[in-house]
């Protein structure tokens, strides 16, 4: 596991350098959410016995961890494709395992900024919770998911034109579908089925429930907690076929 | 396996084929430690992807290869602390300091948090490019962050450097700068394996060259033999849209040959390109 360190230790030297920047752009999409549906919305309109906006916030920061724990892969592309950085952590002598620990670090790191920066927004948009244990628990899980899956798939893609389509296709979708932003149970039952197989889903539950006070939906923090951990394990695998 | 019973490096039968392209065909060489070896040929021979695999970064189809005793597929961990690698692309982090870059490299290898620091100064001194450690690379030129890249690979102290074509789009000045840089770590007992296309880099630098032509290779030897093969000196005669070359011992025998041709000629030094055009029917560069 040596020289993991390094590996995140890179990653949080470049963010430091870009700290601002990457702060401004963490917070463009929660306060666009929180305008247009705070808002617009507003108070006149309540789900399952909350406020919208009390309801969308558990979705904005299942999503928004998903978003920034997956964002790595974009990083993860340009060290590839771009400056060749990629070749040096392959010539080093560390593992593979080490190379997928420090970049989802990176990850769930990113997934943390971005939900300190929802946290502050909403309060000052009137909204609070008990960020609990769980609720972090829920994030983090969330966020290694994710970012397992982001390396896995940084190690497939031929170039940054195919990430793209990746976010396109697969998180975009996911972050509307899975119960993010309504509840699942206003869907027709074949669309809830699918859609309570996509973990973005599950992390959308374990956060709305320890936020709410509901106690730990320990089925979605399996779900996520496994998943993970199958991500995490083929993402080590595809580290390894990247070598040419 | 105990290092220093083999060769600094020893590639036995090592291929490698991208699809259906054969990028390197059963190629095999030794390299004795503290040698600087150039291995010369066209673009597309094979030259990156031997370094490539030497380094960890690809993988062989067939063969093995062995860096000061390492196996570098069974014991790649060992193997790849045994190597120093400049790749052929600028691959420093832009954003980030020299210094910084610098660091991480020795974080990669496990180095302690002090003796980076020491290695950092004393690396940066040697390249000249002490005063540049917090300068952002994207301000460096690239000659300067060629030189960067060297230190970097040295910081672990490597037993071998691969160098894969390091002074590619360089001016002249800096490749000489480069040049020396690389005899003096050749002198500091580094075991140098250098790929290029540039034969006067290979004739001023290697102690031996191999050439490879198509993932094949052609031969090995020392640059001053493997002229001598052909004769001391060159004349090159324009026949029409063609031209010929003959070679001879002394150049009093080629000026003698040259009179008997009405056309232009020019008596020149043999060099390491005429040995691989008559070896291969091609040229290096």
């Amino acid at each position: 596991m040596k020289g993991w360190t390094a590996i995140y230790y890179r990653e949080i030297l470049i963010l430091r350098k870009r700290f601002f920047r990457q702060l401004a752009s963490m917070s463009v999409m929660p306060l666009l959410y929180m305008i247009a549906f705070g808002y617009g919305i507003g108070e006149s309109v309540t789900v399952d016995g909350v406020t919208y906006m009390n309801f969308m916030i558990p979705g904005l920061l299942a999503m928004n961890s998903m978003v920034q724990g997956f964002g790595i892969a974009a990083e993860i592309n340009i060290a590839r494709f771009y400056w060749r950085v990629f070749e040096e952590f392959q010539a080093a002598p560390i593992r593979h395992i080490a190379y997928v620990t420090g970049e989802v670090l990176f990850g769930i790191t990113r997934a943390v900024m971005g939900a300190l920066i929802i946290i502050i927004l909403s309060w000052l948009f009137g909204v609070r919770f008990s960020y609990n244990g769980y609720f972090w628990l829920a994030l983090i899980l969330n966020a290694f998911l994710f970012a397992s899956l982001a390396v896995c798939l940084a190690m497939v893609v031929k170039s940054h034109a195919d990430q793209a389509l990746l976010v396109n296709f697969v998180i975009t979708p996911m972050g509307f579908l899975g119960g993010t932003f309504f509840p699942l149970e206003r869907m027709p039952l074949i669309i809830k089925e699918v859609l309570s197989y996509l973990p973005i889903t599950h992390a959308a539950i374990a956060i709305r429930q320890a936020l709410f006070g509901y106690g730990p939906a320990l089925f979605s923090y399996g779900v996520l907690l496994v998943l993970g951990i199958i991500c995490f394990v083929i993402a080590v695998w595809c580290v390894d076929r990247a070598r040419e | 396996m105990i290092a220093n019973e083999r060769p600094a490096i020893d590639i036995v039968e090592l291929s490698k084929n991208y699809g259906r392209i054969k990028a390197l065909k059963g190629v095999s060489l030794q390299v004795h430690s503290g040698e600087l070896f150039a291995y010369l040929g066209p673009n597309g021979s094979g030259k990156t992807t031997t370094i490539k695999i030497l380094t960890g970064l690809a993988r062989p189809s067939a063969g093995t290869a062995y860096v000061n005793g390492f196996n570098v597929e069974k014991d790649s961990i060992h193997a790849k602390r045994q190597c120093g690698y400049v790749p052929q692309a600028l691959n420093l982090d832009n954003e980030l300091t020299v210094e910084q870059n610098l660091y991480i490299h020795g974080r990669l290898f496990h180095l302690e948090k002090g003796y980076i620091k020491d290695r950092i100064i004393m690396l940066l001194d040697y390249i000249g490019l002490l005063d540049r450690a917090k300068s952002p690379v994207k301000e460096l030129s690239g000659g300067m962050k060629r030189r960067v890249m060297i230190a970097r690979a040295l910081l672990h102290e490597p037993k071998i450097l691969f160098l894969d074509e390091p002074t590619v789009g360089l001016d002249p000045s800096i490749r000489r700068k480069i040049w020396a840089l690389i005899k003096r770590i050749q002198m500091d007992g580094t075991t140098i394996f250098l790929t290029t296309h540039y034969i006067e880099e290979a004739e001023f630098l290697a102690d031996r060259v191999a050439f490879l032509a198509e993932g094949t290779l052609v031969t090995v030897g020392k640059p001053q033999e493997l002229i001598e093969t052909l004769g001391r000196w060159a004349l090159d005669i324009v026949e029409g849209e063609h031209m010929k070359t003959l070679y001879f011992k002394t150049q009093e025998e080629a000026k003698t040959q040259a009179i008997q041709y009405p056309g232009s000629f020019s008596v020149r030094p043999v060099n390491l390109e005429d040995v691989f055009i008559s070896m291969t029917g091609k040229k290096v560069q």
